[in-house]
């Protein structure tokens, strides 16, 4: 392998990566107020439809991303509503939400599968994309990949340097105690969680606006499954989040290229790849129950009613 | 996919309730993808709607779509079969097993299945000799690398695809006697994240013509972002890449779907294993692309008419696998029966058909 190959590689792991990052960020946030949502998957491809549609509608990018952003937030509110409101059981709504999504996603889509558009082109930053190797791997990608950048860093800050960090963590570890300080518990979870439908729906947007410009059914294949594994991989840290994104983008394109080097192994066994790391690391950390209890948010499933003591 | 189906169901039940003698000939269509995919299904669609528009009137036709190869097609095959259809085409591979079991407990229907080998008292075969297309793809590939490297997304190592890639092979080599072809399978008919991430990769390798047996457009869009080439799959797949478009295999079924109707509403029907090419008009090149090199839009040209006058065919011995084996001996052209055994690599591939 000579270091352009590399590069491409590389390049093309941070492009595969990007959806990853986008969902478990927005995920992380959601679990680290204590709630679980699972409906991941389908607030994606309402993103990833409602994104393509308006795109193809209006010919206006901001304005499709802002839309899928606003369908994810609004699907996560309807989870929302019944988890913190009513008390629903998380796991069991999460499902229902990814089931609907699926569903109401190839729903509403049908009209527009196998159109394309224009999708985002590559901003190639001046002065920093010239440096050697990391500059064709970090600075030549489009307006998405960078705002996910932006974001993690963001996000890295606000969960450990700010009061407001220190707030939603407070409320995910013990909600009752954050009460009786006088935090908002439910204000802050649906906060959590609809930061967590807006990111998801930004990662649909990713998918059909830039990764491959059209919607097709059931597109996201699967990612928003692989960033709930990638919130506990990354053991709630932000910026593990970030390795495992790539690591795990990584996985998912080189069984590919390792075919087109010529390897023979049976490309089934090489699609499987990204599944088996997940379950490796799954077994990991589980091995260490002390370590998971550590590291995951105490309340994390656990509903919040304010009337109740502890 | 699942609630059209369910309506295609619900609207097949109520044509049921109210069926009498004077019905028209009822003709039914699984797909494998969407309609829209514009290649594979799409082009079985137009197929269909020519059809209808042939017959006018006397004709109705019903298709579902997005029918995953497995139990499901079963459940709609035989949906369709119950629903009154004296005709029904499977159009992927993957339904063979399927329309074969459908077509035992239908004596009195017709099925006819694309692109497999096997066959009953009521289920016929037809498949299009793409890799005359391929042939043609593969001189047009061989002369436009610059790299001497074509890449080739496979969907799954079925002979049908492995054949085509041979065609394509042995066309760029016997132009371009340097060249080397990279393939990636991606175990999808239609992805096209994956066909994306498929593309990629290969011209991350220094392929520079890429070539598809896979439905989406998203290879092109992919070698046009990049400035390489590609030539389009099944389907007129110019607009999507302006530029990198090379020309179109584009399949034509109305011609087979015609005769095939026609044959059944006669009572002439057999079931055979039918094939056609460029001589049945139900292949053609579409849409040249008009920025191609003049001499080798001439070579393309002269390709075409050898393959179209019955002059030449492609698999015409002597060849020799990749392992060193005869597989067609001089003197000898390959049969539309031994074309469906096809599971070999030609000499010069030096990756292994995936078991």
């Amino acid at each position: 392998m000579d270091i352009d190959l590399i590069t491409q590689i590389l390049f093309a792991t941070i492009k595969t990566g990007t959806p990853l990052l986008l969902i478990a960020l927005g995920e992380v946030i959601c679990e680290k107020s204590g709630v679980l949502n699972l409906g991941q998957e389908g607030m994606m491809l309402m993103g990833a439809v409602v994104g393509f549609m308006s795109a193809f509608a209006t010919g206006n990018l901001g304005l499709a991303v802002f839309a899928a952003m606003a369908m994810g937030a609004l699907m996560s509110l309807i989870f929302g509503f019944l988890v913190l409101h009513l008390g629903a059981n998380q796991v069991a709504t999460g499902l229902a939400l990814t089931i609907f999504g699926t569903g109401l996603s190839a729903f509403i889509g049908s009209g527009v599968i196998g159109e394309t558009l224009q999708g985002f082109q590559p901003i190639i930053i001046p002065v920093l994309s010239d440096i050697p190797v990391i500059g064709k791997i970090l600075f030549t990608h489009d307006l998405l990949v960078y705002i996910s950048f932006v974001v993690a860093a963001a996000l890295a800050f606000i969960a450990n340097k700010t009061r407001l960090g220190l707030t939603l963590r407070a409320v995910g570890e013990n909600p009752h105690a954050a009460n009786a300080i006088g935090i908002k518990v439910l204000s802050i979870r649906y906060f959590a969680i609809m930061f967590g439908g807006a990111m998801a729906g930004l990662a649909g947007a990713y998918m059909s606006l830039s990764y491959t410009p059209m919607w097709v059914e059931n597109m996201t294949s699967g990612r928003g499954w692989i960033a709930l594994a990638l919130v506990v991989f990354a053991s709630w840290r932000i910026g593990n989040i970030m390795l495992g994104a790539y690591l795990f983008g990584l996985a998912s394109i080189m069984h590919l290229v390792l075919q087109g080097m010529g390897w023979s192994i049976s490309p089934n066994l090489l699609a499987m790849l990204p599944y088996v790391a997940t379950v490796v690391v799954m077994v990991i950390i589980s091995a260490d129950q002390f370590k998971e209890k550590l590291l995951a948010p105490r309340s994390l499933g656990k509903p919040f009613d304010p009337r109740q003591m502890a | 996919m699942k609630l059209k189906s369910l309506l295609v169901g619900v609207g097949l039940l109520a044509g049921l309730g109210t069926a009498h003698a004077e019905d028209p000939f009822k003709v039914g269509f699984v797909y494998v993808g969407p309609v829209g995919d514009l290649g594979w299904s799409y082009e079985h669609d137009r197929g269909r709607q020519e059809m209808e528009k042939y017959f006018d009137g006397k004709v109705e036709t019903t298709y579902v779509e997005s029918v995953p190869e497995g139990a499901d097609a079963e459940r709609v095959i035989t949906q369709l079969a119950k629903s009154g259809n004296d005709l029904i085409f499977t159009t992927s591979f993957g339904y063979m097993n399927p329309t074969l079991k459908v077509a035992k407990r239908f004596p009195k229907t017709t099925f006819e299945h694309a692109t497999g080998y096997k066959r009953s008292k009521n289920m016929g075969t037809y498949v299009l000799r793409t890799y005359e297309g391929r042939y043609v793809s593969g001189i047009a590939a061989g002369l436009l690398t610059k790299t001497n490297t074509i890449g080739y997304i496979g969907s799954f190592p079925i002979p049908e695809v492995i054949r085509d890639i041979d065609a394509t092979y042995m066309a760029a080599k016997s132009v371009n006697p340097d060249v080397k072809i990279k393939i990636v399978w991606v175990n999808s008919w239609y992805d096209p994240g994956k066909e994306t991430d498929a593309a990629n990769a290969l011209m991350d390798q220094g392929v520079d013509v890429m070539l598809q047996h896979t439905d989406s457009p998203a290879p092109l869009i992919a070698a046009e972002k990049r400035g390489i080439r590609a030539i389009g799959q099944a389907s007129d797949q110019s607009k999507f890449a302006p530029e990198a478009h090379v020309f179109s295999v584009r399949d034509d079924w109305a011609p087979y779907y015609i005769k095939t109707a026609k044959a059944v509403m006669d009572g002439t029907y057999k079931p055979t294993d039918f094939w056609g090419g460029f001589q049945d008009d139900m292949l053609s090149l579409a849409s040249i692309n008009d920025n191609l090199p003049k001499d080798i839009r001439a070579k393309i040209d002269a390709t075409y008419e050898k393959i179209n006058s019955g002059e030449f065919h492609p698999f015409t011995g002597p060849i020799t696998d990749n392992k060193g084996n005869l597989v067609v001996p001089a003197g000898h052209t390959l049969t539309d029966a031994e074309l469906a055994q096809v599971n070999w690599y030609v000499e010069g591939i030096t990756d292994e058909v995936p078991r």
